[in-house]
């Protein structure tokens, strides 16, 4: 049985993770391959970085980074943040990325998305979307969130899907960073109406969320940052218990 | 390019182990430089080529893909390796669609195949979710490529589309009904899932396939 994904996600920038990581057994901790190699070896079913470099010598940077990634971890890894053309796909998928995340940059080029799919298959084309409930309305964010569109949530990822996009992932900005749990209404919504695979994203605080974001949500992959980056959930724990509540995962 | 230059066999030391030198199938078919690192983890330099001359010297030979069929086989005619390949001795892996492109024929784009393995590729039904992405378990294993493997070991997937279990079987996948997500005949070896992104289990059996 195709087992549920348990996503670390990594924000990049100029080639280095930041908002902290606190690991033990780790000489560098803003080195991203080496936290990339100790995800992998904990059971992680597959990384997301996250490059938040504002520059274009940052972006190079990026570049070198997702090298020497391929290089050296063993299970697959997204790439995401600012990428708006197929040549700077080529340029990540040529360094051994195997999928990357185009958000924003989407939402005002539809069209990109066919583009990427079509030249390099609907596999490797993740969409992200940001999305808040203003009074029981799922709205789409772009930059971060920072800006509302009038875009409805469930349209947009339906459009996405017809365009040719592999997998969703889905930020709830109402649970980001809450701890409180996934969107899991809205997850399974997602889940119901479209035939690909949905990443839950936002809300992780305790093992019974992935349960819940995988039972109720019928999430296919739960991402997240702080509660692995800081060890709050080690990831082989996690799996553990999934497990002993009957959710397919890799031990 | 500097990855297409004749190899002699004295020349380089590259893609050797114990003397056996390794070919990637270089013809544009997607992110091939996955399987040059996961190599490159093994301690082997497997060149990346697309030279008859240089693939058919090779000990083993890796046929790689990833994309769409149809457009995939037109860049194997244009290059006439769609002829070389079934030819080749040595041992050859198909990984994802390297593999479907050995099958008869394929539903996606309508494609012939290059008839090496007796089955035909067929796309997922909407019962479930496509792609199928994500690890799931190869089971029923009978193959030398997989020595040390245990049964329901965990894989790496990314496809659409899926070869019909055959004689040729030697390995299986359940993901709405069960597939062949590996197959042999004779020199040729095909995997549906990513030995190179499927962790040290995925590692081992590229080993394998070195030691055939």
């Amino acid at each position: 049985m195709l087992t549920k994904r348990i996503v670390p996600c990594l924000d990049i920038k100029n080639g280095r993770t930041v908002k902290g990581v606190n690991f033990v057994d780790l000489r560098d901790a803003g080195d991203p391959v080496e936290l990339a190699k100790q995800y992998a070896e904990q059971g992680a079913d597959e990384l997301v970085f996250l490059d938040i470099s504002a520059t274009l010598e940052g972006r190079g940077t990026t570049l070198d980074m997702v090298l020497r990634v391929a290089e050296q971890v063993n299970i697959p890894f997204t790439v995401g943040g600012g990428i708006s053309s197929v040549e700077h796909v080529d340029a990540l998928l040529q360094c051994g990325a195997d999928k990357v995340s185009i958000n924003s940059s989407a939402v005002k080029r539809p069209e990109l998305v066919n583009e990427l799919s079509n030249k390099f298959g609907s596999q490797c084309v993740v969409v992200a979307i940001d999305a808040k409930q203003v009074d029981g309305q799922w709205k789409v964010h772009l930059a971060g969130g920072s800006i509302p569109t009038e875009i409805d949530l469930f349209e947009w990822a339906q459009e996405v899907e017809q365009r040719g996009a592999g997998e969703i992932l889905f930020t709830s900005m109402n649970h980001d960073g809450t701890k409180n749990g996934f969107a899991n209404e809205a997850l399974s919504k997602l889940s119901e109406t479209l035939n690909i695979p949905i990443i839950a994203s936002g809300g992780a605080g305790n093992v019974q969320h992935f349960i819940d974001t995988f039972v109720e949500g019928k999430s296919d992959a739960a991402l997240a940052a702080s509660v692995f980056h800081f060890g709050e959930i080690p990831i082989p724990e996690l799996k553990k218990e999934l497990k002993q509540n009957n959710i397919e995962v890799r031990l | 390019m500097s990855e297409n230059k004749d190899m002699s066999e004295s020349s380089s030391p590259s893609g050797k182990l114990d003397g056996a030198s390794v070919v990637i199938i270089n013809y544009g078919a997607g992110n091939i430089k996955s399987i040059q690192f996961a190599f490159k983890r093994l301690g082997v330099d497997a060149i990346l080529s697309n030279d008859p001359k240089v693939i058919k010297a090779a000990d083993k030979v890796i046929f790689p893909g990833v994309g769409e069929a149809s457009s995939a086989m037109k860049m194997l005619k244009e290059t006439g390796l769609d002829t070389l390949i079934p030819q080749l001795k040595q041992p050859v892996l198909g990984i994802c669609l390297g593999m479907q492109l050995l099958c008869k024929s394929s539903e996606e784009g309508n494609t012939k195949g290059l008839g090496v393995f007796q089955t035909e590729v067929k796309r997922f039904s909407n019962d479930v979710k496509v792609p199928q992405m994500g690890w799931n378990v190869i089971k029923d294993l009978r193959s030398d490529l997989f020595k040390g493997i245990k049964e329901n070991e965990y894989m790496y997937l990314v496809h659409s589309y899926y070869a019909e279990h055959c004689n040729e079987t030697i390995a299986k996948t359940d993901y709405g009904l069960n597939y062949a997500s590996a197959l042999q005949h004779n020199n040729f070896y095909g995997v549906q899932f990513h030995p190179e992104k499927s962790s040290t289990a995925g590692a081992k059996i590229l080993e394998n396939f070195l030691a055939l």
